[in-house]
């Protein structure tokens, strides 16, 4: 057992679930969900794995950052509503900070050659990043069930990026359509 | 002076947050419609930008829409953009988990989840495609998106290094 296993089944305090969160934060470089279960759920042992499948799969159905709906589960499970608030508190103050302070220096020094052409070449490793997720959320789907998916998400893609349409309109005619596909074939 | 843009703001992002089934990327293309196409409060390289800095800070993805909150009204801006995008949500969701016991075994969960997955790819790879048309502004450039995604989806290195590296190519002049 590592030396800093924080007890397992111990119900965590409001301060517990803002400190567990900030380092969720703090360490979250592209992707925060794999941290989130390794802080969670190995590490503090809040949830069991299953527990957290659970909370994550619904976190996802429901609209809002994912993240943002897991620190609201689950500090709700244990503090109630300012368990949600202190979760949600943890995984946002420190982040805010750090984002506004590195914004100021980029509108400070945004002029100077070197930082327009590190910034620009980072934004072009950031679209890189999230063409891999995409790429990695993609894969399993496209593998297991293609007729169904592709259509939907050839659709989705031709309209807003191609077509460039609202938002609200393309879901409110992709997901319904995409999820009766999807329950037609179960 | 900037009551009205703060209402904008908010009012904009709560919206939006209500669409962002699959995460805060699956809005990105939203954002950049309404913040550089529709109200034009920044331009593309300033949004390209702003993403590439909310992705190499720490924290979850929702950062952008924080940046976009300072760009266009300050301090006030980025706390009303970021309330906006979570607060509503997070109650809605409070109050789902409230009477999520009872729910929980669903039978039909996985087919409705698995036909909303299908509209947060396409949303997810247009974001992609959005930012890298905007931060693309030449052949290096365009390396560098190529071989960041390969090596993201080929790897698990962690993504640091990628803004490291083009961060360094970048201020080299070399981009």
């Amino acid at each position: 057992m590592p030396p800093d296993d924080e007890g397992a089944a111990m119900a965590p305090s409001r301060l517990d679930l803002f400190l567990g969160f900030t380092r969720v934060a703090a360490f979250a470089f592209g992707g925060v969900l794999p941290w989130a279960r390794f802080v969670v759920v190995e590490r503090r042992r809040w949830l069991s794995s299953e527990e957290f499948t659970d909370i994550l799969a619904m976190s996802q159905l429901l609209p809002g950052p994912n993240i943002v709906n897991m620190a609201v589960a689950i500090g709700a499970r244990f503090r109630g509503p300012t368990g949600s608030l202190a979760a949600v508190a943890g995984l946002l103050v420190l982040p805010v900070a750090v984002v506004l302070m590195l914004a100021s220096l980029y509108g400070r020094f945004a002029e100077l050659p070197a930082v327009q052409g590190a910034l620009g070449a980072m934004a072009a490793a950031a679209a890189g990043l999230v063409l891999a997720m995409a790429a990695k959320i993609a894969e399993p789907v496209l593998r297991a069930r293609f007729r169904v998916a592709a259509p939907f998400v050839v659709a989705t893609f031709v309209a807003v990026a191609v077509f460039r349409l609202p938002l609200w309109p393309v879901i409110a005619v992709v997901a319904p359509l995409s999820v009766l596909a999807s329950l037609r074939r179960r | 002076m900037s009551g009205p843009v703060l209402f904008t703001l908010g009012w904009r992002f709560l919206l939006m947050a209500f669409l962002a089934i699959g995460g805060a990327n699956a809005v990105v293309p939203e954002m950049h419609r309404q913040v550089v196409e529709v109200e034009r409060w920044m331009s593309d390289a300033d949004f390209v930008a702003l993403f590439a800095i909310a992705s190499a800070a720490p924290g979850p993805n929702v950062l952008i829409v924080t940046l976009i909150g300072w760009q266009v009204a300050g301090v006030a801006g980025a706390l009303v953009a970021t309330a906006a995008m979570i607060g509503p949500t997070s109650v809605l969701t409070y109050g789902i988990f409230h009477a999520w016991s009872r729910f929980r075994d669903v039978p039909w969960s996985r087919p409705v989840q698995n036909g909303l997955v299908n509209v947060t790819i396409g949303l997810v790879a247009t974001s992609g495609y959005l930012l890298a048309r905007g931060a693309d502004t030449g052949p290096v450039t365009a390396a560098i998106t190529a071989v960041t995604a390969l090596v993201s989806y080929r790897t698990r290195l962690n993504p640091l290094w990628a803004f490291g590296v083009a961060a360094a190519i970048g201020a080299a002049g070399l981009a």
